[in-house]
This record gives structure tokens, sequence and C-alpha cells, in this order.
């Protein structure tokens, strides 16, 4: 696969959300608003590259049968940096995403990537694997996150666009399962083509 | 009266799929057929409060004295991994048939963020039960921790007998298979809200 | 290819990852520790600015124990107390920190986290006119609970309980303000 094709497979053909399915729990959570969506994708992101870099230098030197604890711990260093990080430069985003930063750790994209291609590619490949999913991933959250918002506040990044309320129940947690199954539908409809 | 206030709590107002997004995965995952969602459900009851139940001993009684806090999501997730395979060796041992049923779900249940996010949400967030806010202390966690995983169960449970009928049922071709359970999920979440103030 | 399954070398890797993700780690959390209790300070700092106008420095948290429940409070000395005052919300804790002038009358009110509603009981942190009604307010001579209550608060439309919740947190704050100044 061609540099560029690793970068880009992560918005349409390997999509994490529409395609592979994976990491429901934030893309879900974290959507109420286009803003929080975006932050969400970003911080996975940030795991995700650098994971996926550490994981494609150690596979050679780590036993099988302990590569996954050696993986999971490797996971959540990055993700406690990234706690400390955000709780120290970030401290109001860090409040916003709250509980949903640390479970980074058992978001299955970044286990799922690090056991389905970092472990068996070179490190500038694992790399641009980790920026093009996690460029999907934000993207994809971003989107949710747009949808959501202009129904469910009538406002696009914060900026609103209707006087008063949008419709609420798409802020909260049934809206984001509904708008997640229609927009599935259609990215399916879309891809058919 | 507060047990009963939690137990309420956990499992309808704030239920852990319908109204948190945790676990959603293994929810999408296994809820095709009604027997593999109870033998999940049963799998992640037991493993949710016996691990809510270490991670809170061991946050009380090594990570906050020695001030390490912030090692939390790492030990924490390590806990919880060897949990998973301590309770899968000891039931093979004990009771094969158990075994038997909930074997293969249990490793799966590592990566179930259910888990580490009911282990997280107890020793960080306050709770208020109709009186002032508090941390939990080791009783109200683990009837917390049952409390929520019972919630999951009946999410799950509920679910896959709705899917069993709809796999049956002429759907679109568009919507078929994760679509259109995402919205039935929707629509369960809707009337879920519906408990929403009663605690 | 990846390194023989046996025992030592299984241990060996494991502990090898383990040490050198809890240095890093203790390394990162050195570097960050202070920015993290300055932007922690900040907040606080920024919510006492709002309660109580005209404080300039950070005052030292002080604690009271009213009616079994332990609250948390700043005396900025001149000015006033700003009681945090937490209660049970529509969706769980409803955190908020009173602003009380030194003669007991209602300086300002902010809530500092919540779980309430968006869009309904979420606007205790944004509806103007409600936040606004409860600045100036004197507890001796209006009664801190919603009009259905059989108080002056106006509610939030469509959000009674929150509503009720608020106000209950600032006549709890008030309870905590007679106390401290009981002796005086």
């Amino acid at each position: 696969m061609s540099k560029l094709g690793l970068i880009t497979k992560g918005l349409l053909k390997e999509n994490p959300t529409f395609v592979l399915v994976l990491g429901m729990c934030p893309t879900l959570a974290t959507t109420t608003s286009a803003m929080n969506g975006l932050e969400m994708g970003l911080a996975t992101m940030f795991v995700l590259i650098l994971s996926n870099i550490v994981i494609s230098l150690i596979a050679p030197v780590v036993p099988d049968k302990v590569h996954i604890p050696v993986y999971i711990v490797v996971i959540a260093t990055f993700v406690t940096l990234l706690q400390l990080l955000m709780q120290a430069y970030t401290p109001d985003v860090y409040e916003t995403l709250g509980l949903f930063i640390p479970l980074i750790v058992v978001n299955c994209i970044v286990l799922g990537r690090a056991e389905a291609f970092a472990s068996k590619n070179s490190v500038v490949d694992s790399a641009l694997d980790g920026i093009g999913i996690g460029v999907g991933f934000t993207l994809t959250l971003t989107v949710i996150g747009i949808v959501r918002e202009v129904l469910g506040s009538g406002s696009v990044f914060g900026w609103k666009f209707i006087a008063g309320d949008g419709m609420l129940a798409f802020v909260m947690a049934p809206g984001a399962f509904l708008v997640l199954g229609y927009l599935m539908v259609l990215f399916n409809k879309l891809a058919k083509r | 009266m507060e047990f009963l206030l939690i137990i309420v709590s956990a499992i309808f107002v704030n239920n852990i799929v319908l109204a948190q997004f945790l676990g959603v995965c293994p929810f999408m995952g296994v809820s095709n057929k009604l027997s593999t969602a109870t033998g999940m459900s049963g799998a992640v009851c037991f493993v949710i409060t016996l691990a809510t139940v270490v991670t809170y001993l061991i946050n009380k009684f090594f990570l906050v004295p020695l001030g390490l806090t912030f090692l939390q999501t790492i030990a924490f997730i390590l806990v919880i991994a060897a949990l998973v395979q301590m309770v899968e060796i000891v039931l093979k041992k004990i009771s094969p048939s158990l075994y038997q049923a909930l074997g293969i779900f249990l490793p799966l249940i590592t990566t179930n963020c259910a888990v580490l996010g009911v282990a997280i949400n107890v020793v960080t967030k306050e709770f208020t039960f109709g009186d002032a806010a508090h941390m939990l202390n080791l009783g109200e966690a683990t009837v917390y921790a049952l409390a929520t995983s019972l919630g999951y169960g009946l999410a799950m449970i509920l679910f896959a007998g709705i899917r069993e009928q709809l796999s049956r049922s002429n759907v679109p071709e568009a919507f078929k298979g994760l679509p259109i359970a995402f919205i039935t999920v929707g629509i369960m979440a809707l009337a879920f809200l519906g408990f929403s103030g009663i605690v | 290819m990846a390194a023989e399954s046996n025992l030592k070398n299984m241990a060996l890797s494991l502990t090898v990852v383990c040490l050198v993700c809890s240095a890093l780690l203790g390394g990162v959390y050195a570097v960050t520790a202070e920015p993290i209790r300055k932007a922690e300070e900040a907040k606080v700092a920024a919510s006492i600015a709002r309660v109580l106008p005209g404080f300039s420095e950070q005052p030292s948290l002080e604690k009271v124990s009213v009616d079994g429940i332990d609250y948390t409070y700043y005396r900025v000395p001149g000015t006033g107390y700003a009681v945090i005052s937490t209660v049970d919300g529509f969706g769980g804790p409803l955190s908020l920190m009173v602003g009380i002038s030194e003669d007991g009358l209602i300086m300002n009110t902010v809530v500092l986290s919540h779980s309430e509603t968006p869009g309904l009981g979420a606007k205790c942190t944004t509806d103007e006119s409600f936040i606004d009604q409860f600045k100036g307010w004197d507890p001796a001579a209006k009664r801190l609970e919603v009009r259905k209550d059989g108080g002056e608060v106006d509610a939030i439309t469509a959000s009674t309980i929150t509503s009720r919740a608020y106000a209950k947190a600032v006549s709890n704050a008030v309870a905590v303000y007679s106390k401290l100044t009981e002796n005086e």
C-alpha cells in the first residue's frame, strides 16, 4: 500500500466507525457537540500514533505469549501521559471529556491497530497508519458532533443559527444512537455506489 | 433505603449502556442471540462486581496512601486483565459447567470499557443518593457495581430479544445489520429516558 | 521475529516495559504537577472572583460541618464568604459556589459542576434571568424556594427539579453562613 494510501484509508475504506465499527463508546458519548467530537478524536489520535510507533519498535523483541499485556501497558502509559498533560494545560477540555479520556485504554481501535498493523509493519508505516486511522476517527466524530449539535442545539461549533433550543433528544443519549444509525445507513448507501 | 436508591438509579435511570454509553462494542457484538446475550451478561456481572471491589481496595490502601493516583488508569487495567485471567483459570477448575457457559466471553471482557469505566467512576466521582454528595464506601461501591452490571444485563437481554425478531423482519437493504440495531437502541434509550428524575 | 516465549523472556520483557513506563510517567508527573495545581487554583480563584466581586488574593480553604454535612468555604476578610454547596440535582450532583456578603446578602452564585439535562436543567449555568435573580437576594426577607413550593425563586421553564435543587444549594450555603457568623 502506498504511503498516501495508508493515510487516506481511514476516511472511507477502513473508516473506524462505519466500516470497522470500533470504539463505539467515545463515539456515542462525546459527540454532543462538534467541538467535543473533534477534541475526543484528537485525543485518541495522539495515543494511537504514539502507541503505534512504540509498538512497531518493540514488537520484534516481545515474546508472543505476553504481547497483549505489554501492548496494554504501552497504551496505558500514553493515555496517562495524555491525562497529565490535559489536566495541566487544557483542564476545561479534560473536564468535558471526563471518563472517556482514561477509557482510551480500552478503545478497541488502539489495541486493534497495535495488534493488526503496528506489530507487523515498519515504524514509518505504523506512524502513518496511526495518522490515517486517527484522522478518520476524528473526522467521523466531528461529523456526528456537527449533526447532533445542529439538530439538538441549533448551532455549529458553538455558533447559533436559530434562536431558542433545538430538538433536545439529539444531544441526549437516544440521539447518539439514532444519529449514528442513520449516518451508517447513509454511509452504506453512498459506499455501494 | 439508600441501597434501594443506588439500585434503581444504576439499573434504570443511569443505565450503563443506554445512558452512559459504556460497553457498547460487546453490547452490539453479542446481542444477536438471546442465549449468548444471557451468557455475556452473566460474565460481565461477575467481572464488574469483582473488579470494582478489588480496584476500590487497591486504590484506597495502595494508590492513595502512596500518592500514586495518577497511575490509576494503568494500575486498574492491569488488575482487570489479571483478574479476568484468574477468573478463567479458577472457573475452569471449580465449575466446568459454568466455564462452558461463560468461558468464551471472558477474554473479551478485558477490553470491555464498562469494567474499567465503572471501576474508575466509583473511585473518582461523587454520588448523591437522596443526601449530600459523597464518595462511595466499599459497601455502596459493591452494590453500585452489582446494580450497574445488572442494568447491563437487562439492556442486553431486552435488546437481544428485539434483535431476534428483527432478524426475521424485512428491513431495507441499507439498514440491514448494525444501522437498524443502532436505531433500535436509540428508541430503547428514549424509553429509558422516561426513568430520569425518579431518583 | 519475536523472542522465544520462555519464562525468563516473558518476565524480563514485562519487567522492562513496566520499569520504563513507570519511569517515564514519574518524570512527566513531576513536570506537570505544578501546572496541574496552578490550573486547579486558577479555576477556584475564577469562581470566587465571580461570586465575591472585589476579592484580590487567594484565600485559604476552610471546612465546617452543618447538620452532619461537611462544607468547604473560602473566607475573604472584608468582603464575605464563598461557600461550596453540593446537592442532588436532576441527573446527579449539582455543585454550586455561593458568595455571601458580610451582612448576609447573596452576592452571586456559580455552578461548579453538574450533570443536568442539556438544554433543560443545564440552563442553570447559562440562563441569565435565572442566575441573576439570586444577586442581592436577602434570605431573611425572601424564601429560597421555587414558587411552586411557596418561595420566591422563579424556576427555569420545564426544569423545576433542577431549580428546586439550585435553591436548596443556595439555602444550604446560607445555613453555613449563619453557622459561621452566629458567634460574632
